[in-house]
């Protein structure tokens, strides 16, 4: 089955989803990325959305997973780039994402990752 | 050809399996080109795919398998998109309570239908326990 790449940037995991992911690479992405939290010792996590053309509630579902899983390993997660379209979708779907933090861009992320790991 | 205004005229029609998680990705991305096609801008696109991928991950999972069938349609004075997700599964006990936010048999966020509901201008909703659920939804052209 194919994966979806994670990267590791200095400190930082990164992960940018540029496909229409099925569900198990969904499910598969979770669970890397836990493991790699843990593996590599990384306190931060950026996950790059701005090709994604549609959240629906199951991948909403594992961003926030993701953020809930790397808060319980002490890492902070960001995800950035949502589209407005996509943001817009999700309200009327009635998909809040609690605990999911969000950034404009890249840059931004990086920015709030870098404030959250020089506050603990 | 006559047009009654109730009921829609089928200008083209497509029929695609919903037998695993490859043909929900297929069907969103088969909506994605009608609605493109019927020129529905991209906050419309994506309210209509995101209905789209939770009705058919709904067909693969609790119905167990079946269909979406995507038409064009037209009435007097509009354009629009049809989608109808059939399966021959379980079916819904009960129906109501399938149709509030939150409410799931199988652990997921409750949110498929109801939500779908939201995101559509009609939605239909058809099951009979013991012989399967067809949901209908329209998106009209604004
Ligand atoms: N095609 C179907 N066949 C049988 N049951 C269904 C079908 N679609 C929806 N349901 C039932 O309705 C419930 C609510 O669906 P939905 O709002 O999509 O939430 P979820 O999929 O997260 O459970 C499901 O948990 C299931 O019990
Ligand atoms: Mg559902």
């Amino acid at each position: 089955m194919d994966r979806i790449p994670i990267l590791r940037m200095g400190e930082c995991l990164l992960v940018t989803i540029q496909v229409d992911m099925h569900d198990q690479l969904a499910l598969a992405l979770q669970d890397d990325l836990t493991s790699a939290i843990t593996k590599q010792r990384t306190r931060a996590v950026l996950i790059d959305i701005s090709a994604l053309v549609m959240v629906d509630s199951f991948i909403g579902r594992m961003l926030a997973n993701i953020s809930a899983m790397s808060k319980i390993l002490d890492a902070e997660t960001v995800v950035v780039g949502m589209q407005p379209a996509v943001a817009i979708t999700l309200v009327e779907l009635g998909l809040q994402l609690p605990g999911v933090r969000t950034a404009l861009n890249v840059d931004q992320g990086m920015k709030l990752l870098r404030r959250a790991l020089r506050a603990t | 050809m006559q047009l009654e205004p109730r009921k829609p005229a089928v200008v083209r029609d497509q029929v695609l399996p919903l037998k695993s998680d490859a043909d929900v990705v297929q069907a969103r991305q088969a909506v994605r080109r009608a609605a493109e096609e019927l020129k529905f801008n991209l906050v419309e696109q994506t309210k209509i795919v995101t209905a789209a991928s939770e009705l058919a991950r709904n067909t693969l999972l609790h119905g167990r398998g079946g269909t979406m069938k995507v038409e064009f349609v037209a009435d007097l004075s509009r354009r629009g998109l049809r989608l109808t997700f059939e399966d021959r599964g379980p079916g819904i006990a009960d129906i109501s309570r399938a149709l509030q936010d939150g409410f799931s048999t199988a652990d997921g966020l409750g949110l498929g239908l109801p939500g779908a509901r939201r995101l559509m201008s009609e939605f239909d909703i058809q099951s009979k326990l013991g012989e399967g659920t067809r949901v209908t939804v329209v998106r009209w052209k604004p």
